[in-house]
């Protein structure tokens, strides 16, 4: 489970705090990460895990959150010094010769100014998407 | 009709920046500039906080060198609660900090060639843009990204281990240090399993060397004179003049070598160094005062710090340094893309410190903290990666920050950024009738090479839309395209 924003700036702190929450409930068999940004020393970081869950803000998914499994990708954003999941996995698959089963949740975001703490909206939409999350590893854990 | 070209953003570095070109009616360079498109207002942000909070709070600033805001925060503070500078901690707090300093140092500079400048380097400025990236590198020459990988890695778990965890790290406090170093901890860095080790960074920081002499030999006169331009060079260096990326004192100097400032206790920064404000871009312009402030811009970063020590405390890395400076005749290095070879001539450096560091026994003493009599103000200077980086706070009687002055590396290379790209769009823009991505990729080179760092401090998925705008010499939109 790998979360990654700034909680410096508002909603996009929702990814490292859904791995805060997480990591109180002490569950067996999931190891958790969050960084400010995802970066080329991830793809070592998730080469061991047969699954990964990257959790982040987004401007721009459904609300509450969106859920989709991801593909490796070659194509970078106009920054690639802070990667994509698509191409930590893809990186990881040309270094390590495998690839994680990946997903991403995206939880939507509204505000990104520099403070700490959700907006009201985002808080609900982070609630939703965490109890989504622990429902869904239940499940990935069972198979 | 004239053209204005718009590169925004610019790939490869941080956080947004856009670059604009403007072309006159006979297809001349007549205007470029690199604009920064995002507001800070971190230096409001902080006004009101308890002091002690800044080494923690200023991390927010930035995800890729939050060590650099911490240990500056905290030097600056040392002088707040009566620490003093520099010499005032006890020998395990100086040394925990120069372990973390110097590992930040190490991760941020690997990241850089491996994952920035290599595709480059690699494929070449008109290589194809799907593969001239970090995964292009992986594809091709695995065992570059690999040590990338692994080199960052290395120094991103010195970090952990110093400041207490990999992000929002609490290791430096005023007048001091929060933990000391386990001999468990020492012993992973010395001596750990596979790569992860002190040697073998080493081994692999002087083969990024070679490669990158290696190449510069084969094209020598790509990388030369791809943008050079006479230029200032600050950076701190220890008293007796020896490259110090923790702590030192404030040396300039000028385009042929003379030392404009000497020996400067940073306390005075501000008695020195003026900030000038431009309306068409959101980040400060720094200036000499003695020079004033057209002519006073300089230079911060790797190539500057080559450039302004007289020499390197650590054998491999000043056996490179005299290769360096051998290059021009002792004289200051200004080619922008040799700012490559200096970063990794600091690379080999930071290796080398951390490997003196982890088998000092200082750091695992338990003496952490020294206190004296409070005082209202304190300044915090420190070499960042990219550069020169200034903190300065003043505090009220309920010690809150009242006042707070950051001029951080990359707004020190505002100038000198512009400079390069007027350099670079002059060389490849005059008289073209059809711009390639080849072309705009030699503009953002140039920029990549100061490894800027432009408050990127929001990573939320589809935050970062990139727009190029092209507008004739009336500032009529010709194009637009968002993706």
């Amino acid at each position: 489970m790998y979360g990654f924003g700034n909680p410096g700036r508002q909603d996009d702190g929702l990814g490292p705090m859904i791995i805060d929450k997480l990591e109180t409930e002490n569950i067996a068999g999931i190891t958790t990460d969050s960084n400010y940004q995802l970066n080329i020393e991830d793809a070592d970081n998730i080469s061991g895990s047969d699954i990964v869950i990257f959790v982040d803000a987004s401007i721009d998914a459904d609300e509450p959150f969106s859920f989709k499994r991801i593909e490796p990708s070659a194509e970078i954003t106009f920054t690639t010094h802070s990667m994509s999941p698509e191409s930590v996995i893809a990186l990881c698959g040309d270094i390590y010769g495998r690839v994680p089963e990946s997903y991403v949740l995206a939880i939507r975001g509204y505000e990104w100014e520099m403070f700490e703490g959700l907006t009201e909206k985002a808080m609900k939409n982070f609630n939703e998407a965490y109890r989504f999350l622990l429902e869904k590893i239940d499940d990935m854990l069972k198979q | 009709m004239g053209r204005k070209i718009t590169i925004e953003p610019v790939t490869r570095v941080e956080g947004h920046g856009k670059v604009t070109i403007q072309l006159d009616d006979s297809g001349n360079v007549s205007q470029s500039r690199l604009h920064i498109v995002e507001f800070r207002g971190f230096e409001k942000f902080i006004q009101g906080r308890p002091y002690w909070e800044a080494p923690v709070l200023v991390q927010r600033l930035c995800g890729i060198c939050p060590v650099s805001h911490h240990l500056a925060a905290a030097k600056a503070l040392d002088v707040i609660v009566g620490a003093g500078t520099g010499d005032g901690l006890t020998p395990v707090g100086e040394k925990m900090r120069r372990l973390m300093h110097y590992g930040q140092m190490f991760q941020s500079h690997a990241l850089h060639f491996f994952h920035l400048a290599s595709p480059d380097l690699l494929f070449g400025a008109d290589g194809d843009p799907a593969i001239r990236n970090v995964i292009g590198v992986a594809l091709e020459h695995k065992d570059l990204a690999v040590q990338g990988v692994m080199m960052r890695k290395f120094g991103q778990e010195i970090i952990r281990a110093t400041a207490g965890k990999k992000i929002h790290g609490t290791g430096a406090i005023p007048g001091g240090i929060n933990k000391n170093l386990s001999v468990e901890e020492r012993d992973e860095f010395l001596k750990g399993a596979g790569p992860l080790n002190i040697d073998k960074m080493i081994e692999w920081s002087q083969a990024a060397l070679d490669f990158f002499k290696g190449y510069h030999a084969q094209n020598k006169d790509y990388i030369d004179n791809f943008s050079v331009f006479p230029s200032s060079h600050l950076s701190l260096v220890r008293k007796d003049g020896a490259m110090d990326l923790y702590h030192g004192v404030i040396r300039c100097i000028d385009a042929d070598g003379n030392r404009l400032l000497d020996d400067i206790d940073y306390q005075d920064y501000h008695k020195h160094i003026g900030e000038e404000v431009k309306n068409w871009s959101y980040m400060k312009f720094p200036y000499l005062r003695k020079i004033g402030m057209e002519k006073g811009w300089y230079t911060v970063g790797p190539l500057s710090r080559c450039n302004t020590a007289d020499f390197i405390p650590t054998p491999l890395a000043q056996k490179e340094l005299e290769l360096f400076k051998a290059y021009t005749n002792g004289k200051p290095n200004h080619m922008s893309m040799h700012m490559h070879w200096a970063r990794l001539i600091e690379l080999l450096h930071s290796a080398e410190v951390i490997k003196e560091l982890l088998n000092d026994p200082d750091l695992q003493k338990d003496n952490l903290v020294v206190k004296g009599t409070k005082q209202k103000e304190g300044v915090g200077l420190i070499e960042a990666p990219r550069g020169t980086l200034f903190h300065h706070y003043r505090i009220n009687d309920l010690d809150q920050v009242e006042m707070a002055n950051l001029i951080v590396s990359t707004t020190n290379n505002n100038e000198p950024m512009n400079r390069g790209v007027n350099y670079v769009a002059k060389a490849n823009f005059t008289g073209q009738k059809e711009i390639t991505e080849g072309m705009m990729n030699r503009v953002e080179m140039v920029i990549r090479a100061y490894d800027p760092c432009l408050s990127c401090a929001t990573h939320a998925l589809g935050k970062m839309p990139m727009e190029i705008t092209l507008l004739d010499s009336n500032g009529d939109i010709l194009d637009q395209s968002r993706k």
